[in-house]
């Protein structure tokens, strides 16, 4: 049994600059297909402790497959993922995992408090006693997302940032190392877009998890985030914030002219008009051709 | 009422009560509401062709229980659990159509399969619900937990390991098991409301697992003890009070959460409304 009170213990912030520090996730090599489409192809990247990292891609680019190939969901019939060394099916305990937006049922017999407990021993079978240390790992988890104030609310009642927020504590119960997000920024205004990714920036720095998130709009987590890794047409390919979000990169990867701007010293991704160009007025279609400003 | 004949209804009556208000909890929870109502009528043709081969009814029920959470199971994962549910019960119904045929079963026993027949249960009856019970007792209790995250949670479930379809046969398992335990004396339709409006109810009143978990227990082993006194005063089938008691304590606990609710979304937002007014007129001046 291990059971744990509090999160990780605060790291040091100079991490990022250990190169000898061990990945917390490698993934070698990662084929998966599904119904005989070949949905990812040699997928190789590696995720340090404290780096938050975005997982970019159009549409049906295979995401959330490579999310669920990382839990051990999805088999994979060819490479490797390892977790701290070990692989998918035997780290459960280190990964946490938020999917897709969850429909919560307003009847949901559940409260925050509730969702959270069942992260920390969901699986175990038996009847739950009452344990202060269960309480504390619960508190803890609550503690980190900032969810406190509405723990003993109905879920299904919450706002969809608290909702969000409650389904990262349920991940964040058992103190796991990484921490895999599923459009986590999906349906969220402006506030709590920022908030959440504010938070999921304070988890990797202070708690030195690694996060691994995938997002549609990631202007939210700009700021914040360190790494990228990008699928397209099956492959990966993976680079720093500064050497993927270029107006020429994006517009490649996403097929659609992407422009990339500066404003108020944040650094801002949109998608292509008129009167915006890009830092070189010049956007490369999907098929290599340049476009000049035209729409 | 209370006389020796009737202890025994008394004793299995709320042995049946209390599993299906467990069991029924996790019904509403995973929104098996249809299979709940599909698994027994599929099962009562068990009766039939228990005697037509001469066996006792339980095997017979036992039998084609199985056989329909077999197929339930199988149909769910073709991926529509509502369309899985009306297959299974239109087809075994149907089977159960031409069993009846060609015996010589008389209306009142099919009123009775259908409707309960809480009257007449002997100290031999007893056995076989207890031990029934038990074991759906023990199921439910070991695998209280990850039948929890699973069926409020399934996307979550698997992450943490929780096989999605062994839950699902092992709790069809247990429903198949209540519900062949408990159709000989409540009948097929009581069952499901037994099973539903209970749980319902409590959902809506407690935001607590387990406490709606209980309450629902409570709920229905009150409706069954109330059912069988009104039954035994008036002489009406104990089917019809069950089923009219549940539709009016869902109501009521609807209605009470709503009265709850509005005293409380017009006891909080006052402040914020205030709080937000302040702003707004604080704002003002530095605008204009």
């Amino acid at each position: 049994m291990h059971e744990h009170t509090t999160l990780p213990p605060p790291v040091p912030s100079d991490h990022h600059a250990d190169a000898n520090c061990a990945s917390v996730l490698a993934v070698e090599d990662l084929t998966v297909s599904i119904g005989g489409r070949m949905l990812l192809q040699g997928v190789t990247f590696a995720l340090q402790p404290g780096q938050l990292c975005g997982l970019i891609g159009e549409n049906g680019a295979g995401k959330t497959t490579l999310l669920r190939s990382l839990i051990g969901v999805q088999p994979s019939p060819h490479g490797q993922v390892s977790i701290s060394g070990l692989s998918p099916r035997k780290s459960r305990d280190l990964v946490g995992y938020v999917p897709q937006k969850i429909n919560f049922a307003p009847d949901l017999p559940m409260r925050v408090y509730d969702l959270v407990q069942l992260g920390c021993d969901g699986h175990r079978l038996g009847p739950r006693w009452f344990s202060r240390r269960l309480h504390q790992q619960v508190m803890a988890a609550l503690d980190a997302v900032g969810a406190q104030d509405f723990a003993y609310q109905r879920i299904g009642e919450l706002s969809g940032g608290q909702q969000q927020r409650a389904v990262i504590a349920h991940a964040l119960a058992r103190r796991p190392r990484l921490l895999l997000l599923d459009e986590p920024l999906a349906n969220l205004d402006f506030r709590s877009a920022n908030e959440l990714a504010g938070l999921l920036g304070h988890l990797t720095r202070v708690h030195g998890i690694a996060v691994l998130v995938t997002a549609h709009d990631m202007n939210p987590l700009l700021p914040v985030m360190d790494h990228i890794v990008y699928l397209a047409k099956g492959r990966a390919a993976s680079g720093s914030v500064r050497e993927v979000v270029q107006s020429a990169t994006l517009s490649i990867l996403y097929g659609y002219p992407v422009a990339v701007i500066e404003h108020g010293g944040r650094v801002l991704v949109l998608p292509h008009a008129d009167a915006q160009a890009g830092e070189d007025g010049c956007y490369l279609m999907p098929n290599g051709s340049a476009s000049g400003g035209q729409a | 009422m209370f006389d020796i004949f009737m202890i025994h209804t008394w004793i299995a009556s709320t042995i049946i009560a209390v599993t299906a208000g467990i069991l029924g909890f996790f019904v509403v929870l995973r929104r098996s509401a249809f299979a709940a109502h599909a698994l027994p009528l599929a099962t009562f043709p068990g009766a039939a062709a228990a005697q037509l081969l001469g066996i006792q009814p339980l095997w017979g029920l036992m039998g084609f229980v199985t056989l329909a959470v077999v197929l339930l199971h199988q149909l769910q994962k073709l991926g529509r659990k509502d369309v899985a549910a009306g297959l299974v019960l239109v087809t075994l119904l149907a089977v159960g159509s031409l069993l009846l045929s060609m015996t010589n079963t008389y209306a009142p026993a099919v009123f009775s399969l259908l409707f309960g027949q809480v009257l007449g249960i002997s100290a031999a009856d007893l056995w076989p619900v207890a031990t029934i019970a038990s074991l759906v007792l023990i199921g439910a209790m070991s695998l209280y937990r990850p039948l929890l995250l699973q069926s409020a949670f399934p996307e979550l479930a698997i992450s943490r390991g929780i096989s999605a379809g062994v839950i699902d046969i092992i709790f069809l398992g247990l429903l198949g098991l209540v519900t062949a335990m408990a159709m000989p004396v409540v009948g097929a339709l009581l069952v499901f409301s037994l099973l539903i409006a209970p749980a319902a109810a409590a959902q809506s009143l407690s935001a607590r697992p387990l406490q709606a978990l209980v309450l629902a227990v409570m709920f229905s082993v009150g409706m069954m003890w109330l059912a069988i006194a009104l039954s035994f005063w008036t002489n009406w089938p104990i089917g019809f009070f069950v089923g009219t008691m549940g539709a009016l304590l869902f109501t009521s606990a609807r209605m009470f959460r709503y009265i709850r609710h509005r005293w409380f979304s017009t006891a909080l937002p006052t402040t914020m409304k205030n709080s937000s007014m302040k702003l707004i007129l604080a704002a003002q001046p530095g605008e204009a």
